[in-house]
Order: C-alpha cells, then sequence, then structure tokens
C-alpha cells in the first residue's frame, strides 16, 4: 500500500528528499587543531582558524577524510579519488569567515543507496545522491540578553558530513525509515554519533506534491529538523498545506520554511530569502583533496560487519527469523550482547531469553544494556543448564529474575535454592502414585474417557515436586501409569 | 557586458555593502569594466581542459586528527566589538 493524501481534486502523493547533516566523530575539527569535544566552556575550543582571524590558513583533518570515505564505503557509494572545497558565501553571526567551507562541484562521495524496510516487511531503495564534507557553524544563544544575541565558536569548524539522498522517498514512514537506517550505519561505522538531541545529527527535508504520472512539482525546504518523529509531522504537514494551495488555484513557492513542532506546521523563514544565492567558487586556500585507490582499499577492509550483513548473517548461523535478527542488530550493543549468548549454543533459544524475558526485565527495571544487571556470559551459562537438563524451562525463569535481583551466578543460585531438575524415576513416580491416590476419583473419571484430566495431574505432580520434576519424563510415566 | 541597476542592487546586497542610490550607477560602471576586462579571458578555447585551481600540481597536505590548538578564549575574543562574558556578542538575530 502506497501513502496517499486525498485532496478535494483527487489523490495526491507526496516527493520528499532529504539532506542530512551528520557531525564526523574526530579529535580535532575540519580545518583547526581546536577539540570538538561536546559541552565545553564557551568559546575555549577554538582556534584563531574557526574565528576566522586574518591570515590563518586551513589545514585538512586526515581522519575526518578517513570518516567520509568509510561513511561512503558504508552507503555503497562511489568514493571520488579527487574532490575540492569551495566556498559558500553567506553571512550570519555563526559564521565569523562570511563564508562556509563546504565541497560543490567535486563532492569526495558520489552516489550509493540504502536499503530501508517498512513495517509490513516490505524493502525499498533509496539513492544517495552525493556526500560532502563541510564545516559546522557556530552556536548562538537568544536567551542570555533582551537585546543580544550570544556567539559560542565552539562548535564553528567542526566537520560535518551532508548526505543528501535522491527525492526517492514517497512517505513519512519511509523518511522515519531512511534516517533510522542512516543512522544505525553511522553508528556501527562509528563515523558520527546520530545522536539527534545534540544536534550531531539533523535533517534538511526536500517536501513536494503531485498527481500520480506528473513530473516534479515546486519544492520547500524545511530546514534544521532535530528528531525523526519531528521529519515525519513536517512532511505531512508541508504536504497538507502545498496541496491547499495548488487546490486552491495557487502556486507553491520554492522556499526554505521551518517546522514549529509546537503548533505541528511549517511557516517561512523570511531571512533565508537569498539563501540559495551562495556565490561558490573554489577555496583559494585549499588545494584538490587527493587520495589512493590503495588507502581506500585499506579503510574497506578494516569496516566493521555492517547491519544488513549482519542480520543475514544472524538468520543464516542461528537459525533465527529476519524479524528477530533485525531486532537485535537494531544497536550493535544488543547484536554483540546476543552474540556473546548464541555462540555455540540454540540460537533460537539465545533469541528468545535476550529479546523476551532480557528485555522485559530492563524495561522493568528502567536499565539498558550497558548497564544489564545480567551479563551476556551468564544468561549463555543459564541456557547451558536449561539445555544439559540441570533446571527445566520454567525454573529457569526463577532463576532468571534471581539473576535479575541479585545479579548471582545461574548455578549458585540452582545449588543454593536447591533448583535442580528431578530426573530420578523413583522420585517421579512416589509422586504419581501419591497424587493418585489423593485424587482416585478424577482417575477413575480419565479412566473412563475424560482426557482433559491429564494435565491436572500434570500440574498436581509439577507442584507436589515444587516445579523441579523434568517435565518429558512427568508426561511419559503419567501416560504408563494413567493408562494402566 | 551590460551589468543592470537590478543587479548591481542584488550583488550589493548580498555583500552587505549598503549603497546610496546616486552611488549605484557609479559602481555599476565600475563593476561592468572589470567585468568586460575579464570577459576577454572567454577568447580562449578551455574547450577540455580541467580548470586550474591553484599553480601548484601536488595535493592538499593533511594533518593528524590530535587536539594541538584552542584554550584561547582572550585571544578569541580580543577582537570582539561587544562580548559579555565568555561570548562574543551580536545585535539580536532570531526569528
Amino acid at each position: 500500500m502506497s501513502y496517499t493524501i486525498e485532496g478535494k481534486t483527487g489523490i495526491w502523493e507526496i516527493v520528499v528528499g532529504l539532506e542530512v547533516h551528520a557531525q564526523i566523530v574526530s579529535n580535532s575539527k575540519l580545518f583547526s587543531g581546536a577539540s570538538t569535544r561536546f559541552g565545553g566552556e564557551p568559546n575555549s575550543q577554538v582556534s584563531l582558524v574557526d574565528a576566522a582571524f586574518p591570515g590563518m590558513l586551513p589545514v585538512i583533518n586526515k581522519e575526518c577524510v578517513a570518516q567520509a570515505v568509510r561513511t561512503g564505503l558504508g552507503l555503497n557509494a562511489r568514493i571520488n579519488l579527487q574532490s575540492r572545497f569551495d566556498r559558500k558565501n553567506y553571512f550570519y553571526a555563526d559564521l565569523p569567515q562570511g563564508y562556509q567551507i563546504s565541497q560543490f562541484e567535486y563532492p569526495i562521495v558520489g552516489e550509493g543507496t540504502v536499503e530501508i524496510e517498512l513495517q509490513n516487511g516490505e524493502t525499498r531503495q533509496i539513492g544517495i545522491t552525493r556526500l560532502h564534507m563541510e564545516q559546522d557553524a557556530g552556536k548562538l544563544l537568544h536567551d542570555q540578553d533582551p537585546s543580544r544575541s550570544f556567539v559560542d565558536l565552539n562548535r564553528s569548524g567542526i566537520a560535518l558530513m551532508e548526505i543528501v539522498s535522491e527525492p526517492d522517498i514517497r512517505a513519512p514512514e519511509e523518511a522515519g525509515a531512511y534516517l533510522r537506517k542512516l543512522r544505525q550505519i553511522l553508528r556501527y561505522l562509528g563515523t558520527c554519533d546520530g545522536n539527534m538531541e545534540e544536534g550531531s545529527m539533523r535533517a534538511d527535508v526536500n517536501v513536494s506534491v503531485r498527481k500520480a504520472g506528473e513530473p516534479f512539482r515546486t519544492r520547500c525546504e524545511i530546514k534544521n529538523v532535530n528528531s525523526i518523529r519531528f521529519v515525519m509531522q513536517a512532511i505531512e504537514a508541508e504536504a497538507v498545506r502545498q496541496i491547499e494551495i495548488w487546490e486552491n488555484g495557487g502556486e507553491v513557492d520554492q522556499e526554505t520554511r521551518l517546522f514549529d513542532a509546537a503548533r505541528g506546521e511549517t511557516r517561512t523563514m523570511r531571512s533565508k530569502e537569498d539563501a540559495h544565492d551562495y556565490r561558490y567558487f573554489p577555496d583559494p586556500d585549499l588545494l584538490p583533496l587527493v587520495i589512493e585507490q590503495s588507502w581506500v582499499d585499506e579503510l574497506k577492509k578494516a569496516l566493521p560487519e555492517l547491519p544488513d550483513a549482519k542480520r543475514a548473517r544472524f538468520q543464516q548461523e542461528y537459525g533465527i527469523t529476519s524479524y528477530d535478527a533485525g531486532v537485535l542488530v537494531a544497536e550493535q550493543i544488543t547484536a554483540d550482547f546476543f552474540e556473546t549468548v548464541a555462540k555455540g549454543r540454540d540460537g533460537k533459544l539465545a533469541v528468545t531469553w535476550v529479546t523476551g524475558d532480557l528485555f522485559a526485565a530492563l524495561n522493568r527495571t528502567s536499565r539498558t544494556l550497558e548497564d544489564s544487571p545480567v551479563s551476556a556470559a551468564s544468561l549463555g551459562k543459564m541456557l547451558d543448564l536449561i539445555t544439559d537438563g540441570t533446571i527445566n524451562g520454567k525454573i529457569a525463569k526463577d532463576v532468571f529474575e534471581t539473576m535479575v535481583e541479585t545479579g548471582d551466578e545461574p548455578e549458585d543460585i540452582v545449588e543454593k535454592k536447591g533448583l535442580k531438575q528431578v530426573t530420578d524415576t523413583g522420585v517421579i513416580d512416589t509422586a504419581i502414585d501419591d497424587i493418585m491416590t489423593k485424587h482416585a476419583d478424577k482417575v477413575a473419571e480419565y479412566r473412563s474417557g475424560k482426557d482433559k484430566l491429564f494435565g491436572f495431574f500434570v500440574g498436581q505432580v509439577m507442584k507436589e515436586t515444587k516445579g523441579k520434576a523434568n517435565p518429558a519424563l512427568v508426561n511419559e510415566a503419567l501416560k504408563a501409569k494413567l493408562d494402566q | 557586458m551590460s551589468l543592470d541597476i537590478a543587479t548591481t542592487r542584488r550583488i550589493a546586497k548580498l555583500a552587505r555593502i549598503g549603497l546610496a542610490d546616486d552611488e549605484l550607477e557609479t559602481v555599476r560602471q565600475k563593476l561592468d569594466g572589470i567585468l568586460d576586462w575579464f570577459n576577454q579571458l572567454s577568447e580562449v578555447n578551455v574547450e577540455g581542459i580541467a580548470p586550474m585551481v591553484g599553480t601548484e600540481t601536488e595535493a592538499m597536505r593533511q594533518r593528524e586528527d590530535v587536539v594541538t590548538d584552542g584554550n584561547c578564549q582572550e585571544a578569541v575574543l580580543s577582537c570582539a566589538p561587544d562580548k559579555s562574558g565568555p561570548f562574543y556578542t551580536v545585535p539580536k538575530v532570531i526569528e
């Protein structure tokens, strides 16, 4: 089912492309040796290059280039061995240079693709147009003084990757899936922390609408949306606004807008009237950026396993479903945890415990995997106890709860509480005999054809053995005795 | 080459240069002259020649990713026309 909006004049579809700004993980800035650490004393992590003092010259950070290349490889994109930096000219108080050093004509990364998965399990390919490097701007604080804005340049000059998608997105849900997938890839690669609250990943959203089969109509750009939920809401609000204009005989202006989350609507940004006249020209301070194919190959060899590959391997190696594998690889830490638990064990049993009991326990105790009360190694040992018959599945639940509460090792809990599974047929037989004597009437009923009572007897025997009896043995012995 | 008044006004605005109406024509003529002069370059046939971005043939120098600079707040703020505590300040810019 594709996403459409019904207007007065018929059915409309939406066309969306995203420009994602992702802060590159590095120690120092793109063109200066100042620190990139978040939350430092204002204007302390600023070099005279970042503050645009006269005569200061930019020198590129090799690691930032490597991070951009890694990201390009992770997006299955073409790496351009020659790229160049240009000046994007505009005046704003957070940009001391009066221009942003960016890559316009010759970006470091060309076309690529990202595969997204939708709720209904369908997958789609979203094209990547390009990825280029550029400088971040400083930060303005508007709430410190009635007539002045305060400028903090700590962020000024930090390396950004701008990742531009093709206008391939056709639904708010697809935009959400694309952003989640992109963030996941960046996090796996370690090239951006993907933290949208701190602003290290933010999106500009291009939206237009059209009737089926039409060419593209005029688009609007919604700037700087800082959460996935807001991106989805902004697309819908903007699409509805544009449809209304077209249907009332109007014309949509190409303009820059911002999303007001409190009101759930977009509005025009007047200050950006001239925003598209940047008068780009090659930065005369910077020679072309030339990298070697052999270096790109080295970086490629050292890339971590990416989510799609990991998911396929999990399904194959551990025999788990595509859905479960998807849940496990969503975060690298979850994938690693699962793999420690599952290695050399029953993958299906492992996934049930990790995504079922463990996730529930984390939820209940408001914890995350990082400070999980049960380590992957301990959970693995508990699975061993189930597999080798030391405890049955029901007792395992109790053992697990105790592990969550105390952090004790499973074998110690079993030992201390005497929870070892009863596999001694003599003990089981005695229990069965007792129960049959106690409930002679029910035995008679069962024997006269009331088969359903079998479950009742199993329950009684398990109760008698405090849940520790091996269920398979109980079933077998009960059947034999009752059917005598 | 003939630059019109509207374009001249727009270029001035983009560069944040305030021009009075009676200055516009003079500036227009001067810019026009500069453009004409540079336009001589279009007589050269550059078909199939890659743009030259520098006189050197070597590629960009790269540095290692280590923190070697910063922690010079006082120097950074030394040229600020107006400041408050650790911040530069500017007339309020907000939408």
